[in-house]
């Protein structure tokens, strides 16, 4: 079969005759492929959120996340195997951190799920890493001039997600409160966390 | 080559892709750019390998930061922060 012809078949009928191949050389089980798809579809911001919000609560955490994140992924509950190594890039006083993948769309799936078209387009792509603060201010955010921008463009084995600073106001929240308020756009850094319930209504 | 934090190192001013085929994760607008180590995050198996179906040599993965000013004629006080590979980089001896 040339190549253009797999390019047009039908997808349902290529994953059926791939993973046969793949079961018929006992290199992958269709169990495991089951098991994978959910696991993928498992994965949505909420796991990113529910790390963050036990990092601003826990200072041990915090140390284990920042020094290896797919460690402290898999102490969450969350399963790394297989997946590429995950870093994790911490907001401070003094620098923003601001995610994006130029050759393509690396994205940290494992606690993210899977990315938003916006992270996938070219404009994001291109722009952010020339005009991160004009990025920014399309989301409406604004990064004082005094604190730097890194912008960290993910090319390679690395996949990195943003620990934002607590949000001032937030004193005394849960962990569990807290992780309702961080969304992905704050753990790719387009955003930073509102120190409001996302139930309540903006004033 | 083991590359320490800190040290200030030039990515290659190569275009592969212009000879033939390739798979190249080294973007292009840090070609040729002066940058600085931020650390090693360890040992991978060469992408452009993998896409040919060749035996992956094994690659030092760096995190190397350029301020923007290096990097656009704009420039700003801000910084980018790139995954390189030890073959795209060479160390500087500066000044």
């Amino acid at each position: 079969m040339t190549l253009a012809k797999v390019l047009e078949a039908d997808s349902a009928k290529l994953f059926a005759a791939v993973s046969g191949i793949l079961a018929e050389r006992g290199l992958v089980s269709p169990q495991e492929i089951v098991e994978r798809m959910a696991s993928t579809d498992r994965a949505s911001p909420a796991l990113g959120a529910a790390m963050v919000a036990r990092a601003w609560t826990d200072p041990g955490y915090a140390a284990r996340l920042l020094k290896d994140g797919t460690a402290a992924a898999e102490e969450a509950g969350i399963m790394m195997l297989g997946m590429p190594p995950l870093g994790v890039l911490e907001n401070t006083p003094d620098t923003h951190n601001v995610v994006v993948c130029t050759l393509c769309s690396c994205y940290p799936r494992a606690v993210l799920g899977y990315p938003p078209f916006w992270f996938k387009s070219t404009a994001y792509r291109a722009r952010t890493a020339r005009d991160p603060r004009g990025v920014l201010a399309d989301w409406g955010t604004t990064i004082p001039a005094d604190v730097r921008i890194r912008v960290v463009d993910s090319t390679a084995d690395y996949r990195w997600m943003v620990l934002p600073m607590r949000p001032a106001g937030t004193e005394g929240w849960s962990a569990e409160r807290l992780a309702g308020i961080v969304r992905a756009s704050d753990m790719i850094g387009v955003t930073v966390p509102p120190a409001q319930d996302a139930s309540a209504s903006p004033s | 080559m083991t590359l320490a934090d800190g040290i200030p190192v030039r990515v290659k001013d190569e275009w592969p892709e212009a000879v033939g085929p390739v798979h190249c994760r080294t973007p292009h607008y840090i070609r040729g750019k002066h940058g600085m180590v931020v650390r090693h995050l360890g040992d991978f198996p060469d992408p452009g390998d993998i896409a040919f179906e060749r035996e992956p040599v094994m690659r030092s993965l760096y995190h190397v930061a350029f301020p923007f000013r290096e990097l656009w004629p704009e420039g700003s006080d801000d910084e980018l922060v790139v995954e390189v590979y030890d073959h795209w980089l060479e160390p500087e001896h500066r000044a």
